[in-house]
């Protein structure tokens, strides 16, 4: 199987490597070959965390600049800055409520503006989805299903050779008990609202 | 039961590398597991820590490498496997015990594992710690997959008995990092039980004892060698003339290279897992039936310049390269194209890299750098110190934990690091010759891990600092793990004696010692006035739980603040604090409340009293 490689970029704290072990265990399940390596060294500080997930044939646990075929941004601006790990055929999905960072607070940059910045992305890539997944969160029940959210979007597009029922599997495994009637919905909430504009 | 203990072998489990290396040595029957943490090695030992509340495994969050290494070192004399844990620059502080104990050896089996970190994810540098296997003479195994960084730390137990010398199980950060599906392998049953059979011509390494040693050791790097000659860790795959030799990670990309090129046919690789002592039969026959040879190896030039040294011996002249300007670098890690674009490049096959847009038009992204949280109590420091040191020309040698970001502007406290521990020893130094006023900080874990020695050097040698114990009751930078301060009642692990900061500084010698409260701003910047007037060697203790760990204990208590109507946009709360709870709504100072943990600092210092704990149903 040619191999799929997926980015995955998210504010610490928005539950980026969580969605990351739902897909790894959902491949485990599809019996589709996974690896994949994250960096979270600062996590709980506010930094940016980046997981990369390959699919299929490959050794490698990590992605190259331009070598995604997906990326999932759980936040707007992190899809512009991430913009180098794509080619003019990746499929970007991205969070539509921005988290500006601190930075923007002490007047240290200004958040850019989101409308020109992801009529870029669009042109430069092979295709945007956006949608608002703190907000389906929230419709959800947990402002904290953001990640099952964009994973229902990310299924909706087929490029990852994962169904969606092994994808439900994974997420009553490895999400609390205590939180997995939300995750479902707010899966199939991101499943629905997916469409490439 | 916890997950690495599942007795289910052939049974497919998705593992962090860290899991799989815990995993590895729980199979080889580990006693004994020792460490001080550091990423990327922390949640290997995590693993062990939750695993010895519910096995006969002993662990310990050791005070430093160092003690970690002889704590280990003395469980596998006694004759229990044993395993030390601990990041790349921790083997500079156990070094003088592991070159040592090379020459002491083993009875059960020893692991020494040493997590790298190329590209300086989370270090201070970036250090090749292949070369302490050279430097040693220590046997270095190294995994190329997360799955066999399991089977690796597992076989490493047994080869270390064999040659009755401690093994160095080397990885990088993109296996400690990674995932991937690990079958599990049979558990083999802990043997707990030691004993110390006395020979102290064998053990006590005066020099008479110590030159049989070395012979002894040089015999065993001999034996050393004949197995890694015929490691399966060290082999060859394909048939063609090109030559790739490589290691680790490295290993991964040559391979997915050699598929994206469609260069099977041409090119042959030899992957070295077992890479001290270097198998030089191995390597000279590899080299003698290719025409050239490329060495893919992150870091130094380790293999390189050993491979080229065999060709030597064995007349060979092919050419052989691997670092160099068209080539590899000796900095940060590599990646798949990278190493598909010089394999390609080296051999001469043709390859087109994938175009990338053009971004020179994309938007400026403000950065989003790792933050102080939001209520942190180092924040409250490096304000009342900075307000403690107006009018003084002050130099801050800072260390290692989560307050080294406190060097970044607007706090700006940081101005010297190297390593842990170096606050202490460098503002020693500082006092005598920098001309201005000594400040140091250090957390609590680092102060128990190395501090302490450059505290006494001040004390005794009449040093001029004020060295800031930045005591937040726990290590919170790797993850909040125990250190000798912390009380393990709050944790369920009864049994243990936590040291008193205070008492001990006083002990030592110190004149003035003060313990502050962070957050009672105006009474710590009174105290820590004093200190800073102090002529001499004065410490300052500011006690106070970080806050995530408080939290994680259920122990936050306070209210979230909010910004009231009176505020006039000073801004002096972001300017000077640069809490992260912070935003600007509408031009006005808004409190995020789900971030807030009521610390209270901002409100003590808003020039107009704007800023006060939110109302809550109940205060109705």
């Amino acid at each position: 199987m040619k191999p799929k490689r997926l980015i995955i970029v998210a504010v610490g704290g928005q539950g980026n490597l969580l969605a990351s072990r739902i897909l790894g265990e959902a491949a485990l399940l599809s019996g589709v070959p996974v690896r994949m390596s994250e960096i979270h060294g600062m996590a709980q500080r506010g930094g940016v965390v980046e997981s990369a997930i390959i699919f299929g044939e490959a050794q490698s646990t990590i992605i190259s600049d331009g070598e995604a075929d997906v990326l999932v941004s759980f936040e707007p601006s992190e899809a512009m800055r991430a913009m180098n790990r794509c080619n003019s055929q990746t499929m970007v999905i991205t969070n539509l409520s921005p988290l500006p960072p601190f930075t923007t607070t002490i007047g240290r940059g200004v958040y850019p503006d989101l409308n020109s910045g992801l009529s870029l992305i669009r042109k430069k890539t092979g295709g945007l989805i956006t949608l608002d997944a703190t907000d389906l969160a929230l419709k959800a029940g947990n402002v904290m299903a953001v990640n099952t959210v964009l994973l229902g979007a990310l299924i909706r597009t087929g490029i990852l050779p994962l169904s969606a029922e092994n994808v439900r599997n994974a997420i009553r495994t490895r999400t609390k008990k205590a939180t997995v009637e939300v995750n479902l919905k707010a899966f199939e909430l991101g499943y629905e609202a997916a469409q490439i504009v | 039961m916890h997950k690495l203990l599942t007795d289910q072998p052939g049974k497919e489990m998705l593992m962090l590398g860290n899991e799989a290396i815990a995993r590895g040595a729980i199979e080889a029957g580990l006693a004994c597991a020792t460490t001080y943490p550091g990423t990327p090695s922390s949640e290997i030992s995590l693993n062990f820590f939750q695993i010895s509340k519910e096995s006969a495994l002993y662990f310990e969050y050791s005070t430093n490498e160092k003690t970690a290494l002889e704590v280990a070192a003395a469980a596998a004399n006694c004759g229990v496997r044993s395993m030390c844990v601990m990041k790349h620059v921790g083997v500079n502080v156990a070094a003088d015990t592991l070159m040592t104990l090379a020459y002491v050896g083993v009875k059960a089996g020893l692991v020494i594992l040493t997590a790298d970190d190329p590209y300086m994810f989370s270090s201070q540098n970036e250090q090749d710690n292949r070369y302490y296997g050279k430097l040693s003479g220590l046997p270095i195994l190294e995994p190329s997959s997360v799955a066999e960084a399991r089977e690796i730390t597992a076989e490493a137990f047994a080869l270390s008995e064999m040659l009755q010398e401690p093994v160095i199980v080397r990885t990088t950060t993109r296996i400690n990092h990674s995932t991937a599906v690990v079958p599990l392998g049979p558990i083999q049953p802990p043997k707990t039980r030691g004993e110390f059979i006395r020979d102290p011509y064998q053990y006590v390494t005066v020099p008479a004892v110590s030159r049989r040693l070395h012979v002894k050791l040089l015999k065993n790097i001999e034996a050393a060698a004949a197995l890694s000659e015929k490691s399966t860790r060290n082999f060859i795959t394909g048939t063609g003339n090109l030559g790739i030799i490589c290691n680790g990670v490295s290993y991964n990309y040559v391979t997915d290279a050699i598929q994206d090129l469609q260069i099977m046919d041409k090119v042959s690789v030899l992957r070295m897992g077992f890479s001290h002592p270097i198998p030089a039969v191995l390597i000279k026959n590899f080299l003698s039936s290719k025409e050239m040879v490329l060495v893919v190896e992150e870091g130094e030039a380790y293999m390189e310049d050993a491979v080229k040294a065999l060709a030597q011996e064995a007349g060979l002249t092919l050419p052989i390269a691997g670092k160099g300007k068209t080539l590899f670098s000796r900095l940060g890690e590599f990646d798949p194209a990278m190493v598909r674009a010089v394999t390609a490049a080296y051999f001469d096959i043709p390859y087109e890299p994938k175009a990338v847009p053009d971004l020179t038009d994309m938007p400026e992204i403000p950065q989003r750098p790792p933050n102080l949280c939001a209520g942190c109590s180092h924040r409250a420091v490096f304000h009342a110190v900075k307000k403690a040191a107006e009018g003084l020309d002050v130099v801050y040698p800072t260390d290692i934990g989560c307050y080294t970001l406190g060097f970044l502007p607007p706090l700006s406290m940081g101005d010297f690091l190297i390593c842990m521990g170096s606050s202490s020893g460098t503002s020693g130094g500082f006092s005598r010759f920098a001309g201005k006023k000594v400040v140091a900080y250090i957390g609590d874990s680092t102060f128990f891990h190395s501090g302490i020695p450059g505290l006494i050097n001040g004390v005794f040698n009449n040093h001029d600092f004020t060295l800031i114990i930045l005591d937040n009751r726990t290590t919170a930078m790797t993850g909040h793990q125990p250190n000798p301060g912390v009380d393990m009642e709050e944790l369920n692990f009864p049994g243990y004696n936590p040291i008193d900061i205070e008492a001990l500084v006083k002990a030592l010698g110190v004149k003035h010692v003060a313990v502050i409260k962070p957050f009672n701003l105006k009474k710590s910047i009174a105290q820590l006035k004093e200190a800073l007037n102090f002529k001499g060697v004065s410490v300052v203790i500011a006690k106070e739980k970080c806050t995530l760990y408080a939290k994680s204990l259920k122990q936050l208590r306070g209210k979230p603040f909010y910004v009231s109507d009176r505020c006039k946009n000073h801004r002096d709360c972001i300017n000077e604090l640069a809490c992260p709870a912070f935003y600007i709504a509408d031009n006005q100072v808004r409190i995020n409340p789900t971030l807030c943990v009521g610390c209270s600092v901002c409100a003590q210092i808003c020039p107009e009293h704007a800023i006060s704990p939110l109302k809550t149903k109940e205060d109705q």
